[in-house]
C-alpha cells in the first residue's frame, strides 16, 4: 500500500491477516467467525493506540508523504470555480506558489498556497514547492488585489523552506519574505492560514501572517528541519528522529506554545487516506473561522492580527537588574 | 542551514583580530598594543583603529564592533539610556544545556542578550535605537530579542521619532524553534504599524546578517544600508552550492553584491556613518518648508 510507514507495520500485518482468514473461510467449510471478530477488536485497539500516539518523527514522515494532499487537491474539494492566476507582474511565474480566486460556499475568496508535485517531473517544475522570491512577490499581489475587492484570504502552507539557490538571492530572496511578513500585517481582509504539510521556516511563514492559524493534525512547523537541526546541534544528522522530538515542531506541541490557534483533526493514519474526508474537516473549520472573522472590522482585523503575534515568545524581566555579574 | 557556515565566507582567517569584544578590547586599547589588518595585513595601533570607528586605517577593512563601541561611535556621548535592559530568555523548548550556554554567552560578551535597545541622539537628533550584538549567541533572534525589538518600535512610534537598528545576526535561535521563527513577524507586524503611523525606519546591516534577521526587520527599512563587506544573505552559502553545485561568484552575499543586485539604498562606510544617517533624520524632521 502506497504511504505506509515503518510505524503502522503492526496495524497492515493484522489486516493482511484477517483478510487472509477471511478469504479461506470463504473456499473452506469451516466458522472462523468469532476469530475473525476477536481479531478485528485487537485490530481496533491497535489502531487507536497507534494512531492516537504518533510520535513526532512519524508525524514528520507522514507530512511529507508524495501522495500526501496539496493545496491544489484541497481546493478542488473546498472551492468553486478556482480561477489560478500567474506571475508576479515583474520576473516570472513561480509554480512552487499557487494562487487565485474562488468561491467557498457563496463566498468570493483569494486563495494561495505552497505547491509540492506528485511525481518527478511535476516536482521538477514546481522546484519541489520551494519557492524563489517571484513566488512569494505573486502571493502578495493577489493578497493586495484580495484587499481591494474584499475578499478573505485562505493560505495553505506546505513547503520544506524558501529555495536556497544563487537565483533566489541575487533576486532577493529576504527582502521578499520580510515583505511579505510586513504587509500580510496590514491587510484589511480576514487572512486564515493552514498548515496542511510540512511548513519550513522563513519560507512557509511567509504565507503565514494570518488572524488564525491552524494545522493539521500530522503537518509539522518549525524555524529549521530536524536535519538541519541535528546536523548543526549534535554534527549528526542522524539524529534527526530526537530533533524532531527537542524541536516542538508537531501541532500539539505548537498549540501548547501558542502558536498556532487549532489542530484539524486527520482521518485515521493520515489525510492521504480519504481526501475528500479530510477536505471535510477542513471546510467544517474554514466556515466557523470565517465566521468569526467576518464580524470584525477593517481596524478589528488589523489590531486582531498584531496581537496575535505580538503575544508570541517567552521570557523573565529580572528585578532589580544592574547589569551582567 | 548549517550556522556556522554562515560565518565563514567573507570572515579574515585570523578571526580573532576581527572580532575585539570585550576581553580583547580590554587589554588591547588602553596599552597601544598593535593589531594585524585581516585584509591588507597592515599593522596598525589599535587605538588608532579605535579612533577611526574600528575602520583600517589603511585598506577601510570594517572590523566587527559590539553593540557598546557602535553606541560610542554612533551616538552623541553621553545621549544613550538604555531600556529593557533586565529582560533575559527562558527555556521554552527545555532545550538541553541552553541555559548554560547563555550564562556563558552573557560572561564572555557582558551583555544579557544578542540585542542593546535604547534612546539617544544622533547629531541631535532623537532616534530609538537597537543594536545586536553576534558576540551573543551569534546574535542569534530567540523571544527576548524579538521582543525587545519590538518594544523599540513601539517606543519610536508612541514618540514618533525615527527607528534605527544595526542587524548582526546569524538568524533565528534553534534553542527556541518555532516561537523564535515568529518573531520574524512579530517584529515585522510592529514595522508595518509603525510604518503606517508614519515612522521612519532606518536599517543599517552590518556583517553579518543573515537567515530570519535578514528575513524579517533587517530588509524591511524605509532605507536599506550596509556597511562594507558585510556578509548578507538568506540561506548558507555551503547550502546553497550543495543545491546548485555550481561556482559562485567571489563577491555572492556580500553587501557589494547586493547593491549591485538593487537590493540596497546604499553602502555606507562607518567613517561618513553619522553624518550620513544625521543628514537623512534632517530631511525627515517634521516641518520642513520651502524658503522663498
Ligand atoms: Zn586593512
Amino acid at each position: 500500500m502506497v504511504g505506509e510507514l515503518e510505524f503502522e507495520r503492526p496495524i497492515v500485518e493484522l489486516r493482511r491477516k484477517i483478510a487472509e482468514i477471511k478469504e479461506f473461510t470463504e473456499t473452506a467449510d469451516v466458522d472462523l467467525s468469532s476469530e475473525i471478530k476477536k481479531l478485528e477488536a485487537r485490530l481496533e485497539k491497535l489502531e487507536q493506540d497507534i494512531y492516537e500516539n504518533i510520535k513526532p518523527w512519524d508525524r514528520v514522515q507522514i507530512a511529507r508523504l508524495p501522495n500526501r494532499p496539496t493545496t491544489l487537491d484541497y481546493i478542488s474539494y473546498l472551492f468553486d470555480g478556482f480561477f489560478e492566476c500567474h506571475g508576479d507582474r515583474t520576473f516570472a511565474d513561480d509554480e512552487a506558489i499557487v494562487g487565485g480566486v474562488a468561491k467557498f460556499n457563496g463566498l468570493p475568496v483569494t486563495v494561495i498556497g505552497h505547491q509540492r508535485g506528485k511525481d518527478t517531473k511535476e516536482n521538477i517544475r514546481r522546484n519541489f514547492g520551494m519557492p524563489h522570491p517571484e513566488g512569494y512577490r505573486k502571493a502578495l499581489r493577489l493578497m493586495k488585489q484580495a484587499d481591494k475587492f474584499n475578499r478573505p484570504i485562505i493560505c495553505f502552507i506546505d513547503t520544506k523552506g524558501a529555495y536556497p539557490g544563487k537565483a533566489a538571492e541575487e533576486r532577493g530572496q529576504s527582502e521578499a519574505i520580510a515583505r511579505n511578513l510586513f504587509e500580510m500585517a496590514g491587510l484589511r481582509v480576514p487572512v486564515i492560514c493552514i498548515v496542511i504539510g510540512e511548513g519550513g521556516s522563513g519560507g512557509a511563514l511567509a504565507l503565514g501572517v494570518g488572524n488564525h492559524i491552524f494545522m493539521l493534525e500530522n503537518s509539522t512547523y518549525s524555524v529549521i528541519s530536524p536535519e538541519g537541526a541535528a546536523a548543526i546541534l549534535w554534527k549528526d544528522a542522524s539524529l534527526a528522529k530526537n530533533a524532531a522530538e527537542t524541536m516542538k515542531i508537531t501541532a500539539p506541541d505548537l498549540k501548547e506554545l501558542g502558536v498556532i490557534d487549532d489542530i484539524i483533526p486527520e482521518i485515521k493514519g493520515g489525510a492521504h487516506r480519504d481526501i475528500k474526508r479530510q477536505a471535510e474537516e477542513i471546510e467544517k473549520v474554514l466556515k466557523e473561522s470565517l465566521q468569526q472573522l467576518l464580524n470584525l472590522t477593517e481596524d478589528e482585523l488589523i489590531a486582531d492580527r498584531y496581537n496575535r503575534f505580538r503575544d508570541i515568545g517567552e521570557y523573565t524581566i529580572l528585578k532589580d537588574y544592574i547589569g551582567v555579574n | 542551514m548549517a550556522l556556522k557556515d554562515l560565518f565563514t565566507k567573507n570572515q579574515p582567517k585570523k578571526k580573532k583580530y576581527a572580532t575585539i569584544h570585550t576581553e580583547n578590547a580590554k587589554t588591547d586599547v588602553p596599552e597601544g598594543i598593535m593589531t594585524k589588518c585581516p585584509s591588507c595585513k597592515k599593522i596598525m595601533y589599535t587605538k588608532e583603529l579605535v579612533k577611526n570607528a574600528k575602520v583600517c586605517l589603511h585598506c577601510g577593512f570594517h572590523f566587527q564592533m559590539n553593540a557598546s563601541e557602535r553606541i560610542d561611535s554612533f551616538l552623541d556621548e553621553g545621549s544613550f539610556g538604555e531600556i529593557n535592559e533586565a529582560m533575559t530568555s527562558r527555556n521554552p523548548l527545555n532545550f538541553p544545556d541552553y541555559l548554560e550556554k547563555l550564562e556563558k554567552d552573557r560572561q564572555k560578551s557582558m551583555l544579557n542578550e544578542a540585542v542593546v535597545t535604547g534612546m539617544g541622539t544622533v547629531n541631535g537628533h532623537k532616534v530609538v535605537l537597537a543594536i545586536m550584538d553576534a558576540s551573543f549567541r551569534m546574535g542569534s533572534m530567540g523571544s527576548v530579542v524579538g521582543e525587545k525589538i519590538t518594544r523599540a518600535i513601539e517606543q519610536a512610534d508612541e514618540l514618533s521619532i525615527p527607528f534605527i537598528i544595526f542587524t548582526a545576526s546569524g538568524g533565528a535561535r534553534m534553542q527556541e524553534g518555532a516561537l523564535s521563527l515568529m518573531q520574524m513577524a512579530k517584529t515585522s507586524v510592529a514595522l508595518k504599524r509603525f510604518s503606517n503611523n508614519g515612522g521612519l525606519f532606518i536599517s543599517i546591516m552590518t556583517h553579518p546578517t543573515t537567515g530570519g534577521v535578514s528575513a524579517s526587520f533587517a530588509s524591511l527599512g524605509d532605507f536599506n544600508f550596509a556597511e562594507p563587506g558585510a556578509l548578507i544573505a538568506f540561506a548558507g552559502r555551503r547550502v546553497i552550492e550543495q543545491s546548485i553545485r555550481e561556482e559562485l561568484p567571489e563577491d555572492f552575499q556580500t553587501a557589494e553584491f547586493l547593491l549591485k543586485h538593487g537590493q540596497l539604498d546604499a553602502i555606507i562606510s562607518r567613517t561618513e556613518l553619522v553624518e550620513k544617517i544625521a543628514n537623512l533624520l534632517e530631511i525627515h524632521q517634521p516641518g520642513g518648508e520651502l524658503e522663498w
